[in-house]
């Protein structure tokens, strides 16, 4: 079988049993719901109109944002708010239909229950409800094809569904998984349609012969799709200790999720990644103590969570940042990666060649002769303003793509330069040369690794977790995306390389600001390893260079160690929200 | 030698003014109804005939005056109970759709708590009576019925529980001619040997004239007249009487003429 194929089909009994339990219990509830409701409004003409208006604005509310609004409210991500926005999602029909089924029985009918002496329960039981079956049952059948569909949108709020294919399909570029993912949950609609479709016919038909058989049927399908929860329900498996490694919508997100989670593993600790999670409900995910670490990016936490505007040198971004996530929500910055991934500009390598451009300032005076693509948003960011003041870029023209398009349209010389994100994987695809910002121009967008409060205070994940900072460069990360984007590869395939890398990789350096080492460990004072030097990850001094005044030491592998073993000295640093940050050579 | 007849249902000074109305639907009718008495009401549509019928079972509460049934003010007794003790055949048949003609004709039993067995030979018993072959209709659904069927269906569910009486609301009213006819004196006959006590509404003098002990003819929801079929046609109290009684009248002619043919 194709391999691609197989990755997708192991998890899809897990995904398939949970987009079966989120749907059914949704639906089940809505019908509990809205059921009384719907008897109490058709006993209470009054009711009737603002019932079914409410029911109806809840269902214009698109599925996603519905599913997103309900997070920040409950205050919590996973299974809880999908069930409710579908529970809320489910009552327009079933409401609906219900109210109408009742209202709109014969007059005279109901007359003749009441007239031969039904009290109003048996009138209820004996004569509205069987007539009006039918009608209340399509009702549900519309409600459960409709849930069904939603619930692929539950994966964003991190309940796991079907959606979880398709979100990591369309983001990884891997139509299997997309096409898995639509498949099961259309059949899985169908059957129930069916299903329920049955038992409308009976109640049309007044069979209860097969209306009990397809009320079987419909038990035998939840408890055969629940199985392979049921399994995983033993006792005491989903223990308080295990570490919840969140991940955002795209490659590289997915593939650092495993490859934490194999850390974590490897460290003895249990872990689960919780993937595809909308990037303002993974931080609050995080705060809220559900997620225990992910990655996220300093200049979009600057921007987006900290609403800053201004663009201050890279270490200034990252001391303040990481003090104001601990100050303001408990959140701690253990570090950088290593990588960053930025908005930066590429073009092509024999274009670079032919007019000896490697960086933006020598690019500048070419601009007048090129044509840059971007995605939809970046003309529209201050990343772009800034760029073009500094260095006077003034392009020809400016084309708008999509981001898969837009390397096509390079290769096709449509567009001479674009903005590439610093890590994808088609920059070594497309044989691209992503050139320097010597003024610092862009904002830094280190890749951080962001933990939780409680994470925080287990010593054996962060030390795990330590590990690893500073030690996956733009071209490890690159290399992976590649992996998983142009070469089809899976994402556990794609951890596995980065592991590899971090683990043949070795320390090359280490630089802290000299007051703290002073204060901390004095010896290591004066003493120089390597010619580079890095600060946050991010060389700061190519060879040859003054150091800058405000980072003058560099340690090796073993002084970092000795340093490390001084008293209160990895304490002290984690106190300031300062970590060891290195990085291997690439 | 005369039989006992007391009084069954009796009206005192009934109105009955509906909220949204200025013009009541009934004012002030006080009528007596003799046990085994077939009494008819007739007159226009909304004169208020059939609301004087459905405040009998309570179906419609009087705004003012007193309603005695059996011997029993109706506003003192349990609604419901009051309503499976008198049989009530509604315009439009009014069977459940959702039951087969078993269900339907036993559902009375059923809320008066009877044994099954019990049950199932009172609705044999009716189907007998209706003159409809059990092991033919007793398992179909009322759609499965011709009019004339669903009608005897209706009148054999309606006589269930053994009631006393029984209001009937234009039962007659949707069938054909030659079906009417039969049912019509099937029930007459019927009502005689069990010796029902029956409140009948119809808008149609004839049918009122072959079927009634007494009539009690309405206009804008009063009383106009009370009396005996033969009363009726030789002194009829009221113009608007002479105007119902014009319609059976002329078609009696008719016939005769029609009968007599020498005379064309």
């Amino acid at each position: 079988m194709n391999p691609r194929l197989a990755e997708q089909l192991a998890t899809l009994p897990d995904t398939f049993s949970h987009h079966l339990l989120l749907s059914l219990s949704a639906l089940l509830t809505g019908i509990l719901v809205c059921f009384p409701l719907a008897i109490l409004v058709s006993r209470i003409k009054a009711l009737q109109w603002p019932a079914l208006a409410l029911a109806s604005v809840v269902q214009t509310i698109p599925g996603l944002a519905l599913l997103a609004l309900m997070v920040p409210l409950l205050g919590q991500i996973g299974f809880l708010p999908a069930f409710l926005a579908l529970v809320l999602y489910s009552m327009l029909p079933i409401l609906h239909n219900t109210v109408s089924g009742i209202v709109g029985l014969d007059r005279s009918i109901l007359e003749a229950a009441r007239g031969i002496g039904m009290g109003p329960a048996q009138q209820l039981l004996q004569v509205e409800l069987p007539l009006a079956a039918p009608v209340i049952v399509a009702g549900i059948r519309t409600s459960a094809v409709w849930i069904v569909g939603t619930a692929t949108l539950a994966t964003p709020v991190g309940a796991t569904s079907l959606g979880n294919h398709i979100f990591s399909g369309l983001q990884t570029q891997n139509p299997t998984a997309v096409v898995v993912g639509c498949l099961a949950a259309a059949a899985l609609a169908m059957t129930l349609d069916q299903l329920i479709g049955w038992l409308q016919r009976a109640a049309e038909r007044r069979s209860y012969r097969s209306g009990l058989a397809a009320g079987a049927s419909l038990i035998c399908l939840f408890l055969v799709g629940l199985l392979p929860l049921a399994s995983r329900w033993g006792p005491g498996t989903t223990s308080s200790t295990q570490v919840v490694v969140g991940a955002k919508t795209f490659t590289e997100q997915y593939v650092l999720a495993e490859f934490l989670r194999l850390t974590l593993e490897q460290a003895g600790l249990e872990a689960e990644s919780k993937t595809s999670l909308g990037s303002t409900i993974l931080f609050d995910a995080l705060a809220k103590g559900e997620v225990d670490c992910y990655v996220d990016y300093s200049g979009t936490l600057w921007a987006n969570l900290m609403k800053r505007s201004d663009i201050p040198p890279r270490d200034v971004l990252i001391e303040e940042l990481a003090r104001w996530l601990e100050n303001s929500h408990q959140v701690t910055l253990l570090g950088i990666l290593g990588f960053e991934n930025t908005y930066a500009l590429a073009l092509p390598e024999e274009t670079a060649k032919r007019h000896g451009i490697s960086d933006l300032a020598e690019l500048a005076p070419h601009t007048p002769r090129l044509r840059i693509g971007s995605d939809y948003e970046f003309f529209g960011r201050p990343e772009w303003r800034s760029l073009k003041d500094q260095y006077g870029l003034r392009f020809s023209e400016q084309r708008t793509f999509d981001p898969s398009l837009m390397y096509a349209a390079i290769q096709a010389g449509s567009v001479d330069v674009i903005s590439a994100y610093s890590t994808d994987g088609r920059i070594i695809d497309y044989n691209l040369v992503v050139l320097g910002d010597p003024k610092g121009a862009l904002p830094p967008y280190d890749a951080v690794l962001l933990l939780s409060a409680a994470a925080a205070r287990r010593p054996e994940l962060v030390a795990a977790l330590t590990a690893v900072l500073g030690k996956i460069s733009n071209a490890t990360m690159r290399q992976a995306n590649k992996l998983v984007d142009q070469q089809k590869r899976s994402i556990p395939e794609a951890a596995v390389f980065v592991q590899r890398t971090v683990h043949s990789g070795k320390r090359s350096g280490l630089a802290v600001p000299p007051s703290l080492l002073r204060e901390i460990c004095p010896s290591l004072m004066g003493r120089t390893f390597d010619p580079k030097v890095f600060h946050y990850g991010r060389e700061i001094r190519p060879e040859g260079i003054q150091y800058p005044p405000r980072w003058e030491h560099v340690a090796c592998r073993k002084s970092i160690r000795r340093f490390a073993k001084q008293p209160n000295c990895f304490a002290s640093l984690y106190a300031r929200r300062i970590s060891l940050f290195s990085r291997c050579p690439t | 030698m005369m039989p006992e007849r007391h009084t069954m249902v009796q009206l005192e000074r009934v109105s009955k003014v509906y909220q949204k109305s200025a013009v009541p639907a009934v004012q002030e009718i006080s009528l007596e109804i003799p046990t085994g008495e077939f009494l008819v009401l007739v007159g226009e549509s909304g004169c208020g005939k059939t609301t004087t019928l459905k405040m009998i079972n309570r179906l419609v509460e009087p705004s003012a005056g007193r309603i005695v049934v059996d011997g029993q003010d109706v506003m003192s007794s349990n609604p419901i109970e009051l309503r499976r003790a008198i049989g009530y055949v509604f315009q439009g048949i009014g069977l459940f759709p959702h039951m087969t003609v078993a269900e339907n004709v036993g559902i009375v039993p059923r809320l008066l708590r009877w044994e099954p067995s019990a049950i199932a030979h009172r609705v044999d018993e009716l189907m007998g009576m209706m003159g409809l072959a059990s092991e033919e209709y007793l398992q179909r659904m009322p759609s499965e019925l011709s009019g004339g069927q669903q009608q005897r269906v209706g009148v054999a569910r309606a006589l269930a529980g053994r009631p006393k009486i029984l209001l009937m609301d234009e039962p007659f009213g949707a069938l054909d001619p030659v079906t009417r006819d039969a049912l019509q004196r099937e029930f007459q006959s019927l009502q005689k040997s069990i010796g029902l006590t029956v409140v009948m509404v119809t808008h149609d003098m004839t049918e009122a004239l072959l079927l009634a002990d007494r009539i009690a003819v309405m206009q804008q929801g009063r009383l106009l007249q009370i009396g005996t079929p033969r009363e009726m046609l030789t002194h009829p109290g009221d113009a608007h009487i002479t105007t119902l009684l014009e319609t059976p009248r002329r078609q009696a002619a008719s016939l005769e003429r029609v009968l007599k043919p020498g005379q064309l």
